[in-house]
């Protein structure tokens, strides 16, 4: 894997809250315009890389870079949101701001962070709405969303500034089983359009299928990576089979289906409430 | 009750059902219905020559009343909007990542939510001096504003609390997601936490504000003009034991007039509030 055109780069971190380690040495490498997922248990730290990617952790120890820039070095906060305007973030539990109509949580930043005329934004954040299949929500307060919709708008949000590359904290667990479907189709359109993405899932299925290169973290370190073909398919760790193995029976339905499946399912209780 | 609605003849022109739908509505209104209340025996006694001579007095002490009550308004919006700004001053510090100034600021909303009103009211009356002298000149301090302060005071404290906990009550998932978006610190502030703070802190606001309100009677105990003293002064003179019976009466009804309508009010806004 050649370095240069690597976007981001994690070599070595190790991060700690207090005197409980996280991260144990992270070598992470994302190309441009690569999918990867990351998969693990639960409280290996995955979510964790991704903050800090985008410098909202910072590790104690190790290297981090996106593009040309030394995350590790950025102490001004100028610096840190010339970062993240190059970089979405989308979290579990969707994270709107509820006191802002759809259309104002996806014009705000371009607005007030990128110096985007109010036009343009407006004009893009409709376009952006009409690409997660939301344009018909644009005047409803979050509050009034199912967490799909609310998801599928905070992917928009974060493309509001057009990032080059986006980060997904199991977009998906916080969901309902039915509305998984719509989230990961939005996600694999983005993949599909060449967008460079970093996934945290619990989603193997979608991990394997999306994916150009998957990693297998446990208590905060990468045990295996490689091509999801090679890693779902004949692990070369043990732990990274037990693990696959347990996902496989050991979790809700929900894990394993299909999200397509799960797209045209039809529950008359949700009907009758 | 809606019959005569949808039994009405269709030539009846919008206008008419309008205005039947309007009348039904203010017949259907509490103040309406206690004005009517209060007209109807008035009417009869005005008709009939045979007013009894506690509501004559009462009806002869009702602008002195109205003029006390307009002492009591203007203490209560004074102390709230100088309790308010305080307040945030002090809220505001009570946030700060410095922990002297955090201590200072817990010593003062300690000081005054746990100080009784009237307590307060006693102590700026008669701690502070009935004139100021400034450059020369000798302001007078009345002893109504002295109680606007008193109860500022308790105000400010409380106002402090509501929005400290506003701020602290909104998820710091929300912080993280204006962070990731490029938003400055004081961005974030200024166009997420503070918006949804106003929101939760409307509605212990307005209940504040009618506590307030009730505790302006105590102005009356400093010896300022306001609607308890009139009532008191009123029936010294009267010297009636039902005319006494009576304005007591109406004190109450007055202050339920001015307080009640807050509390519906804040009652709404809880439930729109709700809604988002």
């Amino acid at each position: 894997m050649p370095d240069t055109d690597s976007l981001v780069r994690l070599s070595n971190v190790h991060l700690a809250f207090g005197d409980t380690p996280v991260l144990n040495g992270i070598d992470i490498s994302v190309r441009r315009g690569e999918a990867v997922s990351i998969i693990g248990p639960s409280g290996s730290g995955k979510s964790t890389i991704l903050r800090c990617i985008t410098g909202l952790l910072r590790p104690q120890q190790g290297g981090i870079r996106v593009g040309d820039v030394d995350v590790q070095a950025l102490r001004r906060e100028r610096d840190l949101i010339a970062l993240r305007k190059r970089v979405g973030f989308v979290f579990q539990q969707y994270n709107l701001f509820p006191h802002m109509s759809v259309l104002e949580n996806l014009v705000a930043a371009p607005i007030k962070v990128g110096g985007v005329p109010r036009a343009r934004a407006l004009a893009r954040a409709h376009a952006l709405l009409a690409r997660v299949h939301m344009e018909h929500k644009a005047g409803a307060y979050p509050g009034e969303l199912s967490g799909g919709q609310q998801q599928r708008v905070a992917i928009a949000r974060a493309l509001a500034l057009e990032p080059e590359l986006m980060l997904f904290d199991e977009v998906t667990s916080a969901l309902d089983p039915e509305m998984v479907g719509e989230v990961l189709t939005v996600i694999r359109d983005l993949v599909s359009d060449g967008l460079t993405c970093v996934l945290v899932t619990h989603e193997m299925r979608f991990a394997e299928e999306v994916s150009d290169t998957v990693y297998f973290t446990e208590a905060g370190r990468i045990v295996e990576s490689g091509p999801p073909a090679q890693l779902f398919g004949a692990p070369r760790n043990e732990r990274t089979g037990a693990f696959l193995q347990r996902a496989a029976g050991g979790v809700p339905a929900r894990r394993r289906s299909d999200p397509f499946d799960s797209l045209f399912s039809f529950d008359p209780l949700r009907l009758a409430v | 009750m809606d019959n005569d609605l949808t039994l009405a003849p269709l030539g009846r022109s919008g206008w008419t059902a309008g205005a039947a739908a309007l009348l039904r509505a203010v017949a259907r209104d509490p103040w309406f219905i206690t004005l009517l209340i209060l007209a109807v025996p008035a009417l009869y006694w005005t008709a009939s020559g045979t007013t009894p001579v506690a509501v004559e007095r009462l009806w002869y002490w009702w602008p002195a009343l109205m003029r006390g009550l307009g002492m009591n308004v203007q203490i209560s919006l004074l102390a709230m909007t100088l309790g308010t700004m305080l307040g945030l001053v002090v809220g505001a510090i009570s946030l700060s990542p410095l922990a002297p100034l955090r201590a200072l600021t817990r010593a003062y909303v300690l000081a005054f939510r746990n100080a009784p009103i009237l307590v307060l009211v006693y102590f700026t009356t008669y701690v502070f001096p009935f004139e100021v002298p400034v450059a020369g000149w000798v302001l007078p301090f009345p002893d109504w504003i002295k109680v606007v302060i008193g109860l500022a005071l308790p105000a400010s404290a409380n106002v402090a609390e509501i929005f400290r906990g506003a701020v602290q009550s909104i998820p710091a998932a929300q912080w993280e997601a204006a962070h990731s978006l490029g938003f400055a610190r004081t961005q974030i502030f200024r166009m997420v936490i503070l918006p949804q703070c106003l929101r939760r802190m409307l509605a212990p606001w307005m209940n504040l504000y009618a506590s307030i309100t009730m505790s302006t009677a105590l102005a009356s105990l400093v010896g300022v003009h306001d609607l308890v003293d009139t009532a008191t002064v009123a029936s010294n003179t009267v010297a009636r034991t039902d005319f006494t019976i009576l304005i007591y009466f109406t004190l109450l009804a007055l202050f339920f007039a001015y307080c009640y309508p807050i509390s519906r009010l804040t009652r709404y806004l809880e439930r729109r509030h709700a809604r988002h």
